[in-house]
């Protein structure tokens, strides 16, 4: 077997202008009430992708999946699967199957009857039925349990019978509504990496919905990251957290600083923004925005350097603080800075041997400072 | 254990005694000996056996219990059916009026039931007799069992539904491999409760009836209007057995069927803490 990175270098079907989408919505509006929960929202998925729903609750990300499932109808717009619309096909005539966030295992069915109970509804003859199943089994590693009611098993092994009963019938997407929400962290883990081989292995394209960012950059090629209704950013994970395209991706998925100001001087490839605590930022940028305008930069605290003495490039792109808080995570450290305004960064250092001579202390002077490409600049 | 305090003991005694005194009386009095209603003159089971004498008696329990059968079924299928709209469609207008007239029926003095039906039977000219019984006990059971299943259909997983259409299930195939067996336990008590609801009706009975239907509530009233025989004391007694098997069997579906939810609850809260 090829190992994921072979394949997943290689893979960006959504870069190429020349390919197809497996999945398009087209200005998909839908309305409960007086509530819209998804508002003309755009977006293409590809053969074969990885694909993340990423959004608070409520966000209609759940809503937009249970759209291509067939149990909402868009109130207008259209969603187009392998060429077809999707229009008016009931949930029972489309080619998708869905993982459920409760599992909804049949409770007076056992192990291989749920999983069975698609090939039944497609009269697949009973031999091929009984050799799917137990490939089914087999894939999830749940031979054993074949003859047990749902009630009898564990909360990790009633994730799998779900997963096997909705691929048994080789669906051509296979929508996952928070697959791993009810599994505890250790397990959740373990489980995000076999449904990312499983999902290679089989070939399939998979649309998960999400609320837990991580589990999110784990497994999908890209991320759609969503509020209120519409997309914000659709890009992979290292686009999404390195270059986030505004305050509220950069402020949802993981820690960031953001220092707000406006602009003092733009030239070739940098921006110079004077905060509103006075500091000097300089950082690396595409655009060239107008001086004077109102502009946030952020900064991941990993990528914040702590020192005692002032860098040489002070006063730009460093402040003087003071240590507030520390919090030892184990891996790393996360300081929490406050600066002479009152503003506090975070900051964080990875701890590569096991005891440092004369670590920073709460209370001590320290320079927080960054380099030109750290961070990111924010219009708003 | 707490201690039985006199007071407890003489409210329980009276409590009980109030209740059942009666029924205890008429079961023993089942066994006696004697003609005579009020004297003991020894056990005996003659009176039971009498009863396979008596053709009327058993015509009309003959009758009651097609009734049973029949309106309990009937009452189960409308039943389930109003239980499944009232808690599915929530939104349809004037849902608030309809599942206070489904109720309706449970507080109705059984009188104006009665009273009401006959004169729906007699406006449309229908003859009456073994079938407007039938008619009417499945209108004054329908909402007993809409009752039942709709408390069991609140608690209902409605995604097991969704991923059955998902997997291809037609609307319909999933109500019968879905819905219907998860269900059924409560179904099956609303049925035994309908059962019991026909079984022991007089009230209604007595008014929708017409020439040659005879229920046995019926025949037992106006039997004892003649005075009161062992006799009728025997197939009160086995009434009361019927009855009381049926409520029973239910409250151990029911009390089965809370076990078995708990018992699964803790085994999915074991597994995810």
């Amino acid at each position: 077997m090829k190992s994921l990175g072979s394949i997943r270098r290689s893979f960006a079907p959504w870069a190429d202008p020349a390919s197809k989408p497996f999945i398009s919505f087209k200005n998909v509006t839908k309305k409960f009430g007086d509530f819209t929960a998804v508002d003309d929202l755009s977006l293409n998925i590809y053969t074969r992708e990885f694909f993340a729903l990423l959004g608070a609750s409520g966000c209609g990300k759940s809503t937009l999946l249970r759209m291509l499932a067939g149990f909402e109808q868009p109130t207008s717009g259209e969603i187009i699967l392998d060429g077809q619309s999707l229009t008016g096909i009931p949930p029972y005539r489309r080619p998708v199957n869905m993982m459920f966030q409760s599992y909804a295992l049949f409770p007076h069915m056992t192990v291989e009857n749920n999983v069975a109970f698609g090939l039944k509804q497609d009269r697949m003859p009973k031999a091929d039925i009984a050799e799917r199943v137990a490939q089914m089994l087999k894939l999830v590693k749940l031979e054993k349990f074949a003859k047990r009611k749902p009630h009898q098993l564990s909360g990790g092994q009633r994730q799998r019978v779900a997963l096997a009963r909705s691929l048994a019938k080789r669906p051509k997407v296979l929508l996952l509504d928070e697959p791993l929400g009810a599994l505890d962290k250790k397990l959740r883990e373990e489980t995000q990496f076999e449904l990312m081989d499983l999902q290679q292995e089989l070939g399939l394209t998979f649309v998960v919905v999400t609320h837990d960012q991580e589990e999110a950059m784990t497994m999908a090629d890209r991320i759609a990251v969503m509020s209120h209704g519409k997309v914000v950013q659709v890009a992979t994970p290292a686009e999404i957290y390195e270059a986030p395209n505004s305050r509220f991706v950069a402020d949802f998925i993981g820690d960031v600083n953001i220092f707000d100001g406006s602009v003092t001087s733009a030239g070739d490839g940098y921006v110079v923004i004077e905060t509103t605590g006075a500091i000097s930022v300089r950082m690396a940028s595409a655009e060239k925005p107008a001086k004077g305008a109102r502009a946030a930069v952020a900064i991941r605290p990993e990528k914040i350097r702590l020192s005692r003495q002032a860098p040489a490039h002070a006063p730009t792109n460093a402040a003087e603080g003071e240590i507030w808080d520390i919090g030892y995570l184990g891996d790393m450290t996360v300081f929490h800075i406050r600066l002479k305004d009152g503003k506090v960064i975070k900051a964080s250092s990875l701890n590569a041997v096991r005891a440092v001579e004369d670590p920073l202390g709460y209370d001590q002077q320290v320079w927080v400072s960054f380099g030109e490409d750290a961070g990111v600049v924010l219009k708003d | 254990m707490e201690k039985w305090s006199r007071f407890n003991i003489a409210s329980v005694v009276l409590g009980f005694g109030f209740l059942y005194l009666p029924i205890v009386l008429l079961v023993i009095f089942s066994f006696n000996e004697s003609k005579l209603v009020t004297v003991w003159a020894g056990f005996s089971t003659k009176w039971y056996g009498q009863l396979w004498q008596n053709q009327s008696l058993l015509d009309a329990a003959w009758v009651t219990i097609r009734v049973a059968l029949l309106s309990a079924t009937c009452a189960t299928v409308l039943g389930t059916m109003a239980a499944l709209a009232l808690v599915r469609y929530t939104r349809f207008r004037g849902r608030v009026l309809f599942s206070g007239m489904v109720y309706a029926p449970l507080v109705m003095p059984e009188v104006i039931t009665g009273l009401s039906l006959l004169l729906l039977f007699v406006a449309i000219g229908f003859d009456r007799g073994f079938w407007t019984i039938t008619l009417a006990h499945i209108t004054f059971t329908m909402c007993f069992v809409a009752v039942v299943v709709q408390s069991r259909l609140l608690s209902f997983d409605q995604s097991i539904e969704e991923a059955a259409l998902d997997l291809g299930a037609t609307p319909v195939r999933t109500f019968f491999a879905i819905t219907l067996p998860v269900i059924a336990p409560a179904v099956f008590s609303g049925w035994i409760l309908a059962f019991t609801l026909s079984l022991d009706d007089l009230v209604i009975a007595s008014f929708t009836t017409g020439p040659g239907a005879t229920t046995l509530p019926m025949k037992i009233y106006s039997q004892v209007r003649l005075g009161v025989t062992p006799e009728i004391n025997a197939i009160c007694t086995i009434l009361i057995g019927v009855v009381a098997l049926g409520v029973i069997v239910a409250s151990i579906v029911t009390r089965r069927r809370e076990a078995q939810r708990e018992k699964d609850e803790r085994a999915a809260f074991a597994a995810i803490g």
